[in-house]
């Protein structure tokens, strides 16, 4: 095989968070199958140890933590937990996000705002930090943060998810100038709407905005979160 | 090109300096009445008694944008004074020091999220519940070519500037429909106080981004105002959800 597209990952270490369902879920399993130790975080704890323990029968080596991603001390704790467990950190997803009723922005809630803030943005900022002190350690690693198409455009009633979102491409951009030249890669994928349960509950909840979201999926469909992960697997590696 | 704001309302944060104030300015000399906002007291009174001898008249308003109650305040007084809003330039930001993402600390970002981000949603909340119901106004959020790049040691400053675009690009949907245009400037590395501060602080770091600016010079405050007054301008009236770019090249490389 070239190694261009040697996508093994024996002997390495993942981070995924928002592990226990969706992309992060699948993304975790998928580092797991080519042969990473994974630590899957998750702010539900039942999911992402019933997740752990699926991968540790089948032969990984996988850790559950419980981490909500908008506490600086959880996540810290997080980093040092994975890292005592598994000896390094070669890869981070930092996959943890959450959606917001829409709603325009005259009418939407502060709260709201801060409550998206601290998990989308606030949450990834934590998460490189701690990361970050952990891979310039090892003068090696690669980080993924998961932006969303929300990213890239706007969209009517979104206006907070898509400002975190615009975000952590912001940080995405400023962290990997900072580290570049000490063998850390960091970006960011940004995808379109895709079958997870974050996006099954806003099309049970609101159908109409959902319908408008999906008339304009050029290909015709929710996109799989396998085909996130694929992006998320290939984009660490470099042999 | 119908550069006349007479009759016309005009809001700004971060009014009594740089950028903010050379639009403010720029606002007086076209004929509109100008709510000036900062949280700076004293800057805020002298930026107000200049403007007083050019402009129709204007009201100091003291505000921190990051509260969200002191803003629907300053709102509310603007419509007290001058019984309407036509345009508001949400301008007020700040810089954070430079720091590496592994040893930022966490109050610095949260204060420039509060400022930056959070501010302008802030003030955009409130001057379209004015806005809409009128069913016109145009609004300028201040973004920066930080809103579109990104700069090593500038973490959250890149990030709250990024977020200022998709808060722009959102709320630009949901308002088209109702007649008020938002778009965001992103300046480049412009002579203002907040820059010259940075220069004074970090000179090493801005002597790289100096060296990167294809046009070989800061950019005037005044050019900054006069993309603002356009963008407000019947003359784009078609520009709406737009991030414009006046940065002397330095994203075009």
């Amino acid at each position: 095989m070239s190694k261009f597209l040697n996508l093994s990952f024996e002997n390495k270490v993942a981070l995924v968070t928002g592990a226990g369902s969706g992309m992060g879920l699948i993304t975790a399993q998928a580092f797991a199958a080519e042969g990473a130790a994974v630590a899957l975080a998750d702010s539900n704890e039942t999911a992402v140890r019933e997740a752990a323990e699926k991968l540790s029968a089948s032969g990984h080596k996988a850790l559950a933590v419980s981490c909500d991603v908008g506490d600086e001390q959880q996540v810290e704790a997080l980093v040092e937990r994975t890292v005592s467990a598994f000896g390094r950190l070669d890869a981070a997803f930092n996959n943890a996000g959450v959606q917001s009723p829409a709603i325009e922005t005259a009418d939407a809630s502060g709260e709201e705002f801060e409550r998206v803030n601290a998990i989308n943005l606030r949450g990834v900022w934590n998460c490189m930090k701690y990361e970050l002190i952990q891979m310039r350690k090892q003068g090696s690693g690669a980080i993924v943060n998961n932006s969303s198409l929300g990213g890239i455009v706007g969209l009517p009633g979104r206006a907070i998810y898509h400002a975190t979102k615009h975000g952590v491409i912001g940080l995405t951009k400023s962290a990997a100038l900072e580290y570049a030249a000490r063998g850390i890669r960091i970006n960011a994928i940004c995808p379109g709407t895709i079958n997870t349960p974050m996006v099954a509950e806003m099309l049970a909840k609101e159908p109409e905005a959902m319908k408008e979201i999906l008339r304009d999926q050029t290909i015709g469909r929710l996109g799989e979160p396998e085909e996130i992960a694929s992006a998320v697997l290939w984009l660490p590696t470099r042999e | 090109m119908n550069f006349s704001f007479q009759n016309q309302v005009a809001l700004i944060t971060g009014a009594a300096s740089g950028i903010g104030l050379a639009t403010a300015r720029a606002f007086a000399e076209a004929g509109a009445a100008l709510a000036l906002v900062d949280v700076n007291p004293d800057a805020l009174r002298s930026a107000a008694n200049e403007l007083a001898s050019v402009g129709r008249s204007n009201i100091p308003i003291i505000c921190n944008v990051a509260d969200e109650n002191e803003v629907a305040a300053m709102v509310q007084q603007t419509m007290s004074t001058f019984g309407q809003l036509d345009i508001a330039f949400n301008n007020a930001g700040i810089h954070a020091p430079v720091a590496e993402t592994a040893d930022a600390l966490g109050e610095d970002f949260d204060r420039v999220i509060a400022i930056n981000l959070r501010g302008v949603w802030n003030c955009m909340k409130y001057e379209l519940r004015h806005m809409r119901k009128r069913g016109s106004g145009v609004i300028v959020n201040c973004s920066s070519q930080s809103g579109l790049v990104g700069t090593a040691g500038l973490g959250a400053y890149t990030a709250s500037k990024h977020g200022v675009i998709g808060l722009t690009k959102s709320a630009a949907l949901e308002y088209a429909a109702k007649s008020i245009r938002i778009n965001a400037v992103c300046p480049g590395s412009t002579d203002t106080p907040m820059v010259a501060n940075a220069l004074a602080n970090e000179p090493e770091t801005m002597k790289a981004v100096m060296k990167e600016i294809p046009l070989g010079r800061l950019g005037k405050s005044e050019e900054i105002a006069s993309a603002v007054v356009w963008l407000c301008s019947p003359g784009a009236a078609f520009m709406t959800g737009q991030a414009i770019v006046p940065d002397g090249g330095y994203t075009a490389r």
